[in-house]
């Protein structure tokens, strides 16, 4: 069984008191939790804070470009389904440069476990707005206020019924380990949105902003029910819920391709004989 | 209607060449599809036609002067609407003798078939045979009444057609007839490709198609991404996860895939991009052809880092060159491109045989714990800049990359002695040997040439049937360039001095700025004596083509 030492990476680059390091401390905990070994998980990222998550960990690694994670984390997903495939990123990532990426992974249901830790704010180049930032935030390069209003992740991914859908919060780690249980556990497409505070260049969704507003989603909130979820969703501002917002069953992208029912592509060796062999015949077609 | 005709005449033994030339629109507008065969081996469109079936008004207005002077032009006075009394022109009711014979109206393309045949004084069953194989899935009746079709037709036609003087026989032997791009995609499915993504693009979608038709029987996953960005990543994804994959788009979908490319290259992940070209800027002309892309495919990714570029000129070349590819971008975990272009994809050219025993077979991705347990590192230094690629998930070791720059580990890093190194390693150690993988031109016609022509990729076709018939007159040769970057070396073919030593050189391209010439001199120093550029995003035909070169040769 692997252990926290298992999944003892690289010295991290993050800021002192970054809601990074308890997103990394809940992940940690709910792999060894799970059972599951390092070699057994890949995970893509993109470019940002966040992007840097696999190195302070020890996984399968592909830290890609800025936004592209989803596409790489598809085709890994699709040549070896028996890895747990994640996607791990910012909010800049997932809905900026990503945001298309994101649509076309929830429509296919493809089984990536996506992780965007949000923080409303472009950390790694130094304080510009981002997708989430609320209207009226003002920056360096914002000096007027965010005009545009923030993109809700959540209510976008019920509305494309998006298959696992939940939000939870880098400070209140032990509830964000069960989701990530259960986002681990949910076999299509898991979106996991983590608020995170970022102590360096968002002064106004601070810890304490956080602990005015955000709340634990109770048994009275019914995950299956898509219009409650939407309604649930679209709560923002004085009351923020956490929880797994939306779920479905919908058949899996991998459960649908034919040629990887009874095993990943990438264990499927045709020999070169029998390909050239196969392919003499199919060039028979041609005559 | 073309294909099952020019299915008739390779299946009857003879060479064949089909082009054709379409709108950017899903139905309708004025479309041709020329067939050109003959018993010898042809590689290239003529502009004089014997045999014109017209289905519409254009197609007299337009092509009528093509005529030959045996031409004949076939035609239903009913469907054009008008009868012309003219000694070249045979008339032929293809819509009455599709209905009489109990068929349905689109049937009188089928008719039209017969009546070529009948026209040519053919057998009529090799033409049976087609029918049964297009047909194959539709009922009995269909078939029989679609036979029924073609009978009249070429009944009709051989008894009616009196200024007839062809005689077509039938020859030994069957002959493949297959498209350039068809002959990648086969290349690249022998070659062990199991993942295919892409964003369809004219006129790049034909490999996509060809490769989803196979998908079951030779277990791929084609995969139609949301748009080019995402085909290069998932292609890459697939790669890294242990799978040999590829993608393929048009210039503007490349335009897109830039930043993947040099993804591919810093992650040292391999991919085969197929790059079929057409006239650009921007959207450009969707549905015409021109070699106008080589230069961005050799300068496309920001960044320094090798890459291979194949262009092939014909569909063995295609075949075989997809298989290079795969191999070279396993090998040396770099991306490698096949370049054709709307030519390659809407002719076909009848082939003996494609060489299949001749095709690389090389496994270079590893699994055994030996080299991918506990300490292995993804990016290695070695001796010769490759790394060994153990396969994520199968082995107990971590497989780790980064588009970052990164140490051995694939961890990130930013100092400046491990950078230089990974430059090194990614660049300067595999180039002299990915260039010794790259083979010269191919060499054609006279061997001391007074006059040499020189081209690459598409261009091969039209260059070697002019030389074959220029070289009546003058020592003539060609180069034709399919393997085209790292440019080849002198040491297999010296070329070099094959071109100082000839008083005019040409360089032909279907591009305005002659980007293949600008190449070769940036390469060798050598500039050519004259360039021959087309750009209206048609094609040479034989006709045209040897009208210029004869300007510059005399």
């Amino acid at each position: 069984m692997p252990t926290l030492d298992d999944y003892a990476g690289q010295v991290t680059a993050w800021c002192p008191g970054c809601g990074n390091f308890a997103i990394l401390k809940a992940f940690k905990e709910a792999l060894v939790e799970l059972g599951i070994e390092p070699h057994q998980l890949a995970i893509v990222s993109g470019i940002g804070q966040a992007g840097k998550f696999p190195h302070y960990t020890r996984c399968n690694t592909f830290n890609g470009l800025h936004g592209r994670s989803l596409p790489v984390a598809t085709g890994i997903k699709l040549a070896n389904h028996e890895l747990l495939v994640m996607a791990i990123g910012g909010d800049g990532d997932g809905y900026g440069e990503g945001g298309n990426h994101l649509v076309h992974a929830m429509r296919r249901n493809i089984g990536v476990k996506v992780f965007v830790h949000d923080n409303q704010i472009y950390g790694l180049t130094k304080g510009q707005a981002s997708p989430t930032s609320m209207e009226g935030m003002i920056t360096k390069n914002q000096p007027f206020g965010v005009l545009s209003e923030p993109f809700n992740p959540m209510a976008a991914a019920v509305a494309l019924d998006c298959s696992f859908v939940a939000r939870g919060y880098a400070g209140d780690q032990e509830h964000l380990k069960g989701l990530i249980i259960s986002a681990i556990n949910h076999k299509g497409f898991s979106l996991v949105d983590i608020l995170q505070p970022c102590v360096s260049f968002n002064k106004i969704n601070t810890y304490e902003w956080y602990r005015q507003r955000v709340y634990r989603l109770g048994p009275d909130h019914n995950p299956e029910d898509r219009v409650g979820a939407f309604a649930r969703a679209l709560e923002w501002g004085e009351k923020i819920p956490i929880g797994i917002i939306y779920r479905n069953n919908r058949r899996s992208f991998e459960e649908g391709v034919p040629v990887i029912q009874d095993k990943p592509l990438v264990r499927q060796r045709i020999s070169f004989g029998d390909l050239k062999e196969k392919m003499r015949e199919t060039l028979k077609e041609h005559y | 209607m073309g294909d099952s005709l020019a299915r008739v005449f390779s299946r009857s033994g003879y060479h064949v060449f089909t082009s054709q030339d379409y709108e950017s629109r899903v139905r309708g507008g004025h479309n041709t599809y020329q067939i050109r065969l003959s018993d010898k081996p042809i590689t290239v469109s003529r502009a004089a036609v014997d045999i014109i079936v017209a289905f519409d008004r254009e197609s007299v207005v337009f092509h009528e002067k093509e005529l030959s002077e045996i031409g004949i032009l076939v035609y239903d006075p009913a469907m054009l609407g008008e009868k012309f009394e003219r000694q070249n022109f045979l008339s032929v009711p293809f819509v009455d003798l599709a209905t009489s014979g109990g068929g349905d109206k689109v049937m009188a393309n089928v008719v039209a078939i017969g009546a070529v045949l009948g026209m040519l004084g053919m057998g009529i069953e090799i033409l049976f045979d087609v029918l049964l194989n297009t047909l194959k899935k539709r009922d009995e009746d269909t078939i029989k009444r679609n036979k029924v079709a073609a009978l009249a037709g070429y009944n009709y036609a051989g008894h009616n057609c009196v200024q007839c003087s062809f005689s077509v026989v039938q020859l030994s032997g069957q002959k493949m007839l297959i498209s350039t791009n068809d002959a990648i995609a086969s290349g690249a499915i022998v070659s062990g490709c199991r993942f295919y993504s892409a964003y369809p693009m004219t006129p790049s979608t034909g490999i996509m198609l060809y490769m989803a038709g196979k998908a079951k029987e030779y277990g791929i996953i084609v995969e139609q991404a949301e748009d080019e960005i995402a085909a290069i990543n998932m292609a890459l994804g697939a790669s890294f996860a242990g799978v040999r994959a590829m993608t393929g788009t048009s210039g503007g979908g490349f335009a897109l895939m830039v930043e993947g490319l040099s993804l591919a290259a810093m992650t040292e992940t391999p991919i085969v991009i197929a790059l079929a070209q057409r006239p650009g800027p921007a959207t450009g002309l969707p549905t015409k052809t021109e070699q106008g892309d080589l230069l961005f495919a050799l300068h496309a990714g920001h960044g320094e880092f090798p890459r291979v570029i194949f262009a092939p000129g014909d569909p063995e070349q295609g075949f075989l060159l997809a298989n290079k590819a795969f191999e070279i971008s396993q090998k040396y975990q770099i991306p490698v491109f096949i370049m054709t272009d709307q030519y390659l994809a809407d002719t076909q050219w009848t082939v003996g045989h494609f060489e299949v025993d001749s095709l690389f077979c090389n496994e270079h991705r590893i699994s055994g714990d030996e080299v991918c347990g506990g300490d292995y590192k993804r990016h290695a230094f070695t001796d010769n800049g490759v790394s060994p690629f153990c396969i994520p998930g199968l082995t107990s070791g971590l497989v780790v990359t980064d588009s970052d720059e990164h140490d051995e580990e694939g961890h990130i890093i930013e100092d400046a002695a491990t950078r230089a190194s990974m430059v090194d390693k990614r660049l300067f150690k595999k180039l002299p040997f990915i260039e010794k993988e790259i083979a010269p031109p191919l060499f054609y016609g006279h061997k001391q040439p007074e006059i040499v022509v020189i081209g690459w990729g598409s261009t091969y076709g039209l260059i070697r049937e002019a030389v074959d018939i220029a070289s009546k007159k003058k020592n003539i040769a060609m180069l034709h360039f399919s393997e085209i970057y790292p440019f080849p070396s002198v040491d297999v073919l010296d070329y070099l001095s094959i071109l100082k030593g000839a008083k005019t050189t040409i360089c032909v391209e279907q591009n305005a700025t002659g980007q293949f010439a600008r190449l070769m001199k940036a390469e060798t120093g050598f500039e050519c004596t004259a360039l021959i550029n087309r750009y209206d995003g048609r094609p040479f035909l034989l006709e045209e083509f040897l009208g210029e070169l004869y300007a510059h040769i005399g």
